[in-house]
């Protein structure tokens, strides 16, 4: 049994007095790829952004590696160095061009050597086909090619999980393709990871384990194949039927 | 062509006379500029958390400094404190102190305004990376906000630079004040020199306030 790298038990999260999630518990292993589904507002994102303490929480606790997260802990922006989290919106720094967006955290955050990261970051860019774009600047990006950059910066931490909040969702259709084939071949490498995504097909193709949200709780936990062809769950059943089209053909009715 | 009054300018010191009086308008807005922006800088971060002491206070001042005419603070500055309070201020002192009270309201509302147009998500992308608050205000909030802020403050500096014109009624002797000089004391042998003389002011004060506002343009389609 592999070691588990994140707990969350009993998490509960109230904005303004109205609960988002109650009493949620989930663990993730050491190189298990949790892919978590849900309609819009079911909280999913609010989940990942508790896990690395850019939400206060309000009952429960989160581990890393057996560490408590905390809101207010002292310790939290090395806890935060270990959590890669890649957002929506890519939130590259606009003022920096690609190579200093991967340089900045780990060479004032982690103080390691600005040759050595260079020579890293230069390395994991080809591997996602963006070494030439070293020194353009975040603007001159496609959508695509901004949230690889993120996901590179995500990378370069070598932090112990990474959370994909929705990386897709701002993308042109054909560019989803190239952010997601990157999210595979992470898989392949057995890193672990948290993703939140409206991509059934990626869903079913990259996880290991799939976790419906609804309801402010985790309704229904499967492998992909299960949930994917025999969901346990009715909710389960309709929310796979919304992404679904049946149109009755003329000759048909 | 009519008479311009142009050869004003070359007799006696005249010329080197309005470019004196050029330096005291731009000594007084340029000692009042650094103070603002100090001081607009500093305040103008504390006044960026929402709710503050600092927010407050800069709310209410700035209210103050946008109704109140410059003209009316420079006569309260110059004329009022000194039968009130027994001040004896300079004019040109005066004169620094209501820009700078000026200019720092001004000053700290652009730097307010800069630091919290950066979106959350920033800050919380560089959050999530690790960095502590200092360094994310060090190497992701300021460049940007410094960025947004040149322009702006730059424009502020030449609205100063404008508005010294002002001073010359509390006694001080800058460009315009010398001008008038110079046309009073030449008002027999060259009646027409108002016009050569106040388009040279003209084409001074021009000549000061138009690189600043080029570079600001400069900088700001750099960093579009």
């Amino acid at each position: 049994m592999a070691e588990t790298v994140l707990s969350i038990s009993h998490l509960t999260k109230q904005f303004d007095g109205q609960t988002v999630l109650e009493d949620l518990s989930l663990d993730v292993s050491e190189g298990e790829v949790v892919v978590i589904v849900g309609s819009s507002g079911c909280g999913k994102s609010t989940l990942l952004r508790c896990i690395n303490a850019l939400e206060e929480i309000q009952g429960g606790e989160i581990r890393l590696r057996g560490e408590l997260i905390r809101h207010d802990g002292k310790n939290l922006p090395e806890l935060r160095q270990k959590i890669g989290m890649v957002f929506q919106s890519y939130e590259l720094f606009p003022h920096l061009t690609v190579l200093e967006n991967l340089l900045l955290a780990p060479v004032k955050a982690q103080k390691r050597s600005r040759n050595e990261v260079r020579e890293e970051a230069l390395a994991l860019l080809e591997r996602v086909g963006l070494k030439e774009k070293a020194d353009s600047w975040p603007r001159q990006l496609s959508g695509g090619q901004k949230q690889r950059v993120a996901i590179v910066r995500a990378l370069i931490m070598h932090p112990e999980i990474l959370l994909f909040d929705e990386v897709t969702a701002a993308l042109d259709p054909e560019m989803v393709r190239e952010v997601l084939d990157v999210i595979v071949s992470l898989a392949d490498q057995g890193r672990t990871m948290l993703i939140v995504t409206h991509e059934m097909s990626f869903a079913r193709a990259v996880a290991d384990r799939i976790i419906l949200l609804e309801d402010r709780r985790i309704l229904e936990e499967s492998s992909p194949d299960q949930f994917f062809t025999a969901p346990k769950t009715e909710q389960a059943r309709k929310f796979l039927q919304t992404f679904e089209f049946i149109r009755k053909k003329k000759e048909e009715a | 062509m009519p008479d311009l009054g142009l050869e004003v300018l070359w007799k006696g010191k005249n010329f080197a006379r309005l470019l004196g009086g050029l330096w005291v308008a731009l000594r007084i807005s340029l000692i009042s500029a650094g103070i603002s922006v100090l001081a607009g800088i500093l305040l103008g971060i504390a006044a960026s958390r929402k709710r503050s002491v600092s927010s407050v206070v800069l709310r209410i001042w700035l209210s103050v400094i946008h109704v109140m005419p410059q003209m009316v603070l420079l006569f309260l500055m110059y004329f009022g404190t000194t039968r009130a309070f027994g001040w004896n201020l300079s004019g040109e002192a005066a004169a620094v102190i209501v820009f700078s009270l000026w200019g720092t309201a001004e000053m700290a509302d652009l730097v307010r305004g800069a630091v919290t147009s950066i979106p959350v998500i920033q800050r919380e992308s560089v959050e999530a990376l690790g960095l502590k608050p200092g360094q994310i205000y060090r190497w992701i909030i300021l460049p940007q906000a410094v960025r947004r802020l040149i322009p702006l403050s730059i424009n502020l500096i030449t609205r100063m630079i404008k508005t010294t014109s002002l001073v010359t009624l509390l006694g001080v002797v800058e460009i315009l004040k010398v001008a008038q000089q110079i046309i009073e004391a030449n008002r027999k042998a060259s009646p027409n020199a108002a016009f050569g003389v106040y388009l040279t002011v003209f084409v001074m004060y021009y000549l000061a306030c138009r690189p600043l506002s080029l570079a600001a343009k400069k900088l700001e389609k750099q960093w579009r």
